[in-house]
């Protein structure tokens, strides 16, 4: 049951200095644990508390809120079938049906195999793409049956490993905060920003 | 682009990059004009007169409640420092594709914008805050954050001025209720994205750890760089009434061309945006349109009576609605009302955040009972249940809503239910039996609207 490898404790740490209040990359960490185990395991949880400053309750308590956050293992490929009105109205309970079949589980269960894991989700912004679903997040737009048949040996095959990282991958693209950056705004220091002062005097304010 | 109708030439002002693949680059958007708005803000304008611009064009928040941005803004208390800005990326509502667009496509229009109002509020933090399921939309924010920053965009010292602030990628984990702006701020601060009490009524007086912060929407801010370049008075220029500029529509559901267009705010029309054959080209297989949802789906639905109505907040909410997130779905004559106002509250159910029981239990109520009519056990009194548990939620289902509970989540949920119910009766009764008695008021314009009798003259 893991805690933090040293490397992604270190990344935990500069996570953190983004913030003015440490709690505020609890999800952050969380996403992070996810990202490093495929859930989140109850000694991450502990971990994160440990990190911001938090008791390992507060840390469930705030993970158990979302959806994406999974305290379970999951398939190595999470698929969401959105069945919400647009794609509703255009066949995604088709979708999901198909998908049921296909898989031989329910909406909300993983394969034997532990490869997939189905979902029956709300609206996923793809709304004039209906219907669409997600795998591990990334999108497919206008999905027709023959297609998902392909996708899943693809998947199967590993075949799609660029377009569709592990489950727990978000961005493949982190954001790096520079060594000069402006810098947190803590909200105990009570100081008007010096451009501000510009107001009313804008002729002789910044230069051109 | 321009809207038919309408010999005016209008602007794509929020989605001017996305036929360009490489349209996210760095590189592209300067090349394309992008940043200059920012060197102008910083170098020859005062935070006053940025704000007075944005005041002029009377911009209208894009994310749903439709309060004009430069109002929203002058709400920060003087003399309260930091100011933390919250670009709200959480698109989550039923219909809703735009944000993710801007997001995917034109991540530096999203920053500039975002830097632009950081600079006229006096904000020195900025948090981007995109849904969690967007990888996508992260990854290409992410990418452009780390280019704007390496160029001097973002910062220490913004182009040699003395405007500093720091712009932090941040995502959510799935809850639509986190769109909410407090519970985005909850959220923000590491904990169970529920909506907070009000008063304090605005986050711009307590918001992001108590302090002044600014909530506004990825199309909002995507709209102050054009505005900025070209000045309030030329965005104002476009639209009617109260709603001015252009705007994204999202047209889903049963037309030939779904899509996300930019059109004309307030003078299109909602036959344009159906039937327009740059824009929905009509109704799949020249069915007819039975109701469509002219806003999201926390709107009331309207009928064909309502087409020829502009997408003009004011007009729309004197029918009866709302434009909410600009998420248009058609529904045609096949459609099974009584399940796709089913599906819709299933929604509402599961994303309430429990915080208030009228919309915990209420449409949990409300989805058990179209779910066992669909099942084919409804019983002859279950219509006006389903009214009578609507009026608990928000009371006489009226329009604006009247609500018992502390966010408009629970009386989002009326909506479908209202609509369905009082247009299509006929349905309910065939799935209960019954004569459909209701014994509930409703007094929302939009539920009681009667289709235009035929023949009749105008
Ligand atoms: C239940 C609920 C969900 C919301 N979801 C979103 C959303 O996903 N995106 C958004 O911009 N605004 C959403 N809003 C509106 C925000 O509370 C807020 O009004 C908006 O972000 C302000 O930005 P604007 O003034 O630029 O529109 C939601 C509101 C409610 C009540
Ligand atoms: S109305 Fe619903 S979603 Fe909003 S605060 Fe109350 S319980 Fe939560
Ligand atoms: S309704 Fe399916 S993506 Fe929006």
């Amino acid at each position: 049951m893991p805690r933090f490898t040293s490397e992604n404790a270190a990344l935990a740490d500069e996570i953190i200095g983004r913030y003015p209040r440490p709690r505020s990359a609890m999800i952050p960490l969380l996403h992070l644990a996810q990202e490093q185990d495929g859930y989140v395991t109850e000694d991450a949880m502990e971990h994160i508390a440990e990190l911001i400053g938090a008791t390992p309750a507060e840390v469930l308590g705030t993970a158990s809120f979302y959806e994406m956050l999974k305290r379970e293992p999951v398939g190595d490929y999470v698929i969401n079938v959105c069945t919400n009105i647009s794609c509703l109205l255009l066949g995604g309970e088709e979708l999901l049906a198909h998908l049921e079949n296909r898989l031989g589980v329910r909406a909300g269960s993983t394969t034997p195999d532990g490869k997939f894991t189905l979902e029956d989700v709300e609206c996923i912004a793809a709304c004039t793409e209906a219907p669409c679903m997600q795998v591990n997040y990334r999108y497919f737009h206008r999905v027709d049956l023959g297609d998902v048949d392909d996708l899943l040996d693809d998947l199967r095959a590993g075949k799609l490993a660029h377009e569709v990282p592990r489950h727990g991958t978000l961005s493949r693209v982190r954001q790096r905060l520079p060594e000069d950056r402006a810098g947190n705004a803590m909200p105990e220091e009570n100081v008007e920003p010096a451009w501000l002062s510009h107001n009313g005097t804008s002729d002789e304010g910044a230069a051109p | 682009m321009s809207a038919s109708g309408n010999d005016k030439d209008i602007p794509r002002i929020v989605s001017s990059r996305w036929d360009l693949a490489d349209g996210h680059t760095l590189e592209r958007y300067v090349d394309t004009g992008g940043y200059e708005a920012l060197r102008r803000a910083v170098t020859s304008m005062t935070p006053d007169e940025i704000t007075e611009e944005v005041k002029a064009a009377s911009l209208l928040g894009r994310g749903g409640a439709g309060f004009p941005a430069g109002v929203k803004w002058g709400f920060c208390p003087p003399g309260v420092f930091p100011r933390y800005l919250v670009v709200n990326g959480d698109e989550s509502e039923p219909g809703t594709y735009k944000d993710r667009v801007i997001m995917e496509r034109d991540p530096h229009l999203l920053i500039e914008g975002s830097l632009i109002c950081c600079y006229a509020v006096g904000i020195t933090q900025a948090f981007l805050y995109v849904r969690g399921e967007m990888a996508l939309a992260q990854e290409r924010i992410a990418q452009a954050l780390n280019d704007a920053y390496a160029a001097g965009y973002i910062g220490r010292n913004i182009l040699g001025s003395d405007f500093s602030v720091d712009v932090v990628l941040h995502w959510g984990a799935g809850a639509y209720i986190v769109g909410e702006e407090t519970a985005l701020i909850e959220s923000l601060e590491g904990n169970r994205g529920m909506p907070r009490l009000k008063p304090p009524y605005f986050p711009a007086a307590k918001g992001l750890y108590m302090q002044p912060t600014i909530v506004n929407n990825v199309e909002t801010l995507a709209n102050l760089p054009w505005i900025v370049s070209n000045g309030g008075a030329a965005f104002a220029d476009l639209g009617a009434e109260r709603s001015l500029g252009t705007r994204l529509f999202a047209v889903s559901g049963h037309v030939n061309r779904p899509g996300v267009y930019e059109v004309e705010f307030g003078t299109t029309t909602f036959r344009e945006l159906l039937y327009g054959e740059r824009y929905g080209d009509g109704i799949r297989h020249g069915n007819e349109l039975k109701a469509f949802i002219p806003g999201g789906a926390s709107a009331p639905w309207l009928f064909e009576e309502h087409l020829d109505l502009p997408v003009e907040a004011g007009a729309v909410g004197d029918a009866g609605s709302m434009l909410g997130s600009g998420a248009i779905v058609a529904m045609d004559e096949t459609t099974d009302v009584v399940k796709a106002a089913w599906r819709v509250v299933r929604f509402f159910a599961r994303e309430s955040c429990g915080k208030c029981t009228p919309c915990r239990e209420g449409a949990t109520w409300l989805e058990r009972i179209l779910r066992r009519m669909l099942d084919g056990h409804g019983r002859p009194s279950d219509i006006d249940k389903l009214l009578d548990i609507c009026d608990n939620i928000s009371p006489q289902i009226t329009w604006p809503p009247k609500q018992t509970t502390i966010c408009v989540l629970g009386p989002s949920a009326v909506s479908p239910i209202a609509s369905a119910v009082m247009r299509f009766r006929d349905e309910f009764v065939a799935y209960c039996g019954g004569d459909g008695e209701v014994t509930v008021p409703v007094l929302g314009k939009a539920y009681l609207s009667q289709p235009p009798t035929v023949g009749a003259t105008p």
